[in-house]
């Protein structure tokens, strides 16, 4: 092969391969991988992610979404673990306790405009007050997806058995408050089963406790967040009234017993509706009931769990996730996700809309439960660097979980402690 | 130096060839532990100078801000609440389960230096644990440990009332370090086994003309001569229960209250939970450096209690 000819191939294939590798280049820019954590392993909510992921791949061949499930014990901690090692996601589930660390960090990226520009996307429809928690400064940094009243399941096999009046003919006579509900479930405990559980709490995640507390008032800080109401008369009131509960009556199970009330073994729970899907069927069926909170010494009330999707600002493609988010969330696609969350948007807030998608409850208890819930409800409690302020309550709470408590002087000691984080 | 030594050496340097036998056999050495060298400054050296970097920094990663702060970190450790009743933890966990542990294993190990009938089978029963995976054998454990678990089952049917163990302080601590004996009891025993079958017959026999009594024995000249496995299982032992974080994670997350929150779980706290990164690496310089002085304090002591070296 002589210089000349050499020279010639060498050309002739320079010419092949870089309008090659350009191409390559230009594809590489353009296809986008999309991944959000969740802490659903549920496949029938992975098939409705894939689904609504597939129709925007539909519009946008060059994009792909990867839902990544992650164990909800130590979400949080997994996330900001992937965030510290430099590979966050592009989207993200996020719980409504740390919704202040995400908002306030700047680690979201803002939504509001991409939203409003949205073709029918109805921002207006949103409701504001599912929005507050997520919101600074009127910017909007995550789509609260997941919008969850508190209320009680109930095994009317189990009351009638101990010769008492349900909570649906308690609400009727209009006597369903925390006294009567508490006495039904110490009548069962003393029947030989168990009375009220908490849901999830395990003298641990004591921020559940909200779902009694409130009927009293109390809130374990005040609303800016500053100052600790742990000590104040309403919690004092409120956790007396559940210490009571576990150590004098045994209406409520005590420390390190484990008992579910889906297997049919104890009078009532205070859980979130989605754990419809638990009531056992067949031979294990048991009369239940889905009823609204009691009302405390401080009337009627309601308790919400939220979570919210955000788009990590120094995620990769930040444009896109937000395009994306935009179309999850639309009203079509909101009507889809209402199927196993309940909505922000209040055009979906009907006992109509939510009984088609719920076919386990009916439109009374939708209404009476979900819709009012949603509409009257707060928040379950949430502060900027709640994790620790979690984890110190929880150590000091520990104190009171014992026969001879003294309650004061441990809600006294929680502020003691607690003050410095807020 | 002369002129003519000058062009001597000169002339020598010339000679000699760079591959001498000993720079041959010297690179042949590094070449082999290579790999080793290669591992240790990849997994341990670098990520040690990391995390003490990170020590001086306040690592916001929400906000994804990293600011240097000198030494605050450190003068943290003396103000912080906790920490006191963390080591406090600490030393109550390790010294517990060094001694538990070891005492249990050099008695299973006597017992089992035996030559029965099936003494096998018991030696494989108690060394089983140690190949069960961690964190199925203590979540079975927590079962077990419920206030309406199986102990406290099989204490109501003698007519005991058993206590609520994970939700009283002592109780809780005194589990954590039950669970973690029987975990790895078996481990330190066949180690004592091993050294006990090492120690030669004879001295018993001259032991035995001498009336000397089993325990005399025992004392004399058993112990003696296993001398560097107690010093090895010692060390092994110590710096293991520094380490125990799946146990408390599983069985009382630290609680109640901060009663079983040792150093390395109060620094996965920090860490990961709080986000805290800058202090959670504060704390595991503090980890090494208790963890770097209690071996180096074990040998030293190997001078007065280890009996012979090989």
């Amino acid at each position: 092969m002589n210089h000349l000819t050499r020279l010639k191939s060498a050309t002739a294939l320079a010419a092949l391969i870089v309008p090659l590798a350009f191409a390559g280049n230009a594809w590489a820019q353009d296809t986008v991988n999309l991944r959000m954590t969740i802490w659903s392993a549920n496949e029938a909510h992975l098939a409705m992610f894939n689904e609504i992921a597939a129709a925007y791949q539909a519009e946008n061949p060059n994009v792909t979404v990867t839902f990544d499930s992650l164990p909800f014990d130590t979400y949080t901690t997994t996330l900001t673990t992937q965030i510290a090692g430099g590979n966050p996601p592009d989207l993200a589930w996020i719980l409504e306790t740390t919704a202040a660390d995400f908002v306030n960090s700047g680690a979201l990226a803002p939504l509001r405009e991409s939203f409003a520009a949205a073709e029918g996307y109805e921002l207006d429809d949103v409701t504001e007050q599912a929005t507050a928690l997520w919101s600074s400064d009127g910017e909007l940094y995550a789509y609260p997806f997941s919008t969850s009243p508190f209320a009680i399941f109930a095994n009317n096999d189990l009351i009638t058995e101990a010769g008492q009046q349900t909570p649906a003919e308690l609400i009727a006579a209009g006597e369903w408050n925390w006294d009567n509900a508490i006495a039904i479930a110490a009548a069962v405990a003393d029947a030989g089963h168990d009375g009220l559980i908490v849901r999830d709490f395990n003298y641990q995640i004591w921020q559940n406790l909200a779902s009694i507390w409130r009927g009293w008032g109390a809130s374990p800080w005040s609303e800016d967040g500053d100052t600790c109401t742990f000590a104040d008369q309403p919690m004092v009131d409120a956790m007396s009234f559940i210490h009571n509960a576990i150590f004098e009556t045994g209406a409520m199970p005590g420390p390190g017993e484990s008992v579910d009330f889906f297997a049919g073994d104890a009078a009532m729970t205070i859980t979130q509706i989605s754990r419809a899907s638990l009531l056992p069927q067949g031979d294990d069926a048991f009369d239940w009931d889905l009823v609204p909170l009691p009302a405390g010494p401080a009337g009627e009330y309601a308790v919400i769990g939220q979570a919210g999707i955000g788009v990590f600002a120094n995620g990769a493609n930040p444009e896109v996730a937000t395009d994306f988010l935009a179309f999850m969330t639309n009203p079509e696609n909101s009507r889809k996700l209402a199927q196993f969350f309940p909505p922000a948007r209040a055009s979906l807030l009907t006992a109509e809309t939510l009984g088609l998608t719920n076919p386990l409850l009916s439109p009374e208890q939708l209404e009476s439960v979900v819709i009012a819930g949603i509409t009257n409800g707060v928040v379950l409690p949430g502060h900027e660097g709640f994790a620790q302020i979690q984890q110190t309550v929880r150590a000091e709470l520990d104190a009171l979980w014992t026969p001879d408590a003294d309650v004061e002087a441990v809600l006294a000691s929680v502020c003691d402690r607690i003050g410095s984080l807020l | 130096m002369t002129s003519s030594a000058t062009s001597m050496a000169v002339r020598e340097k010339r000679k000699r060839p760079f591959w001498t036998m000993e720079r041959r056999d010297a690179a042949a050495g590094y070449l082999f532990i290579a790999p080793q060298l290669a591992g240790i400054t990849l997994f341990v050296l670098i990520p040690l100078g990391l995390v003490f970097w990170y020590s001086l920094h306040e690592w916001n990663v929400l906000a994804s801000t990293f600011r240097f702060i000198g030494t605050e970190n450190y003068e943290r450790l003396l103000t912080d609440r906790d920490l006191p009743r963390v080591l406090g933890a600490t030393a109550i966990f390790s010294a517990g389960l060094v001694v538990l542990n070891m005492s249990l294993a050099l008695l299973l190990a006597v017992l089992l230096n035996q030559k029965l009938a099936g003494i096998t089978i018991f030696r494989t029963l108690f060394f089983s644990p140690v190949v069960v995976s961690l964190v199925a054998w203590t979540i079975v454990w927590s079962f077990l440990l419920q206030n309406n678990g199986g102990i406290n089952g099989m204490l109501a049917a003698i007519g005991v009332e058993g206590p609520n163990w994970l939700r009283n302080p002592t109780t809780a601590m005194i589990s954590v370090i039950v669970v973690q004996v029987f975990k790895n009891v078996g481990l330190n025993m066949i180690l004592f086994l091993a050294a006990l079958q090492g120690v030669p017959r004879e001295l018993y026999e001259a032991a035995r003309v001498d009336g000397a009594s089993p325990f005399k024995q025992f004392r004399r000249i058993t112990l003696p001569l296993i001398s560097p496995t107690v010093l090895l299982t010692s060390i092994i032992t110590i710096v293991g229960s520094l380490q125990v974080f799946a146990q408390i994670a599983v069985l009382t997350q630290g609680g109640p209250g901060i009663s079983t929150t040792v150093l390395v779980y109060y620094l996965y706290q920090q860490a990961f939970q709080f986000h805290l990164f800058g202090y959670g690496s504060t704390l595991s310089i503090l980890l090494f450096v208790i963890v770097a002085v209690l071996t180096f304090a074990q040998w030293q002591m190997r001078r007065k209690i280890v009996f012979y070296e090989n």
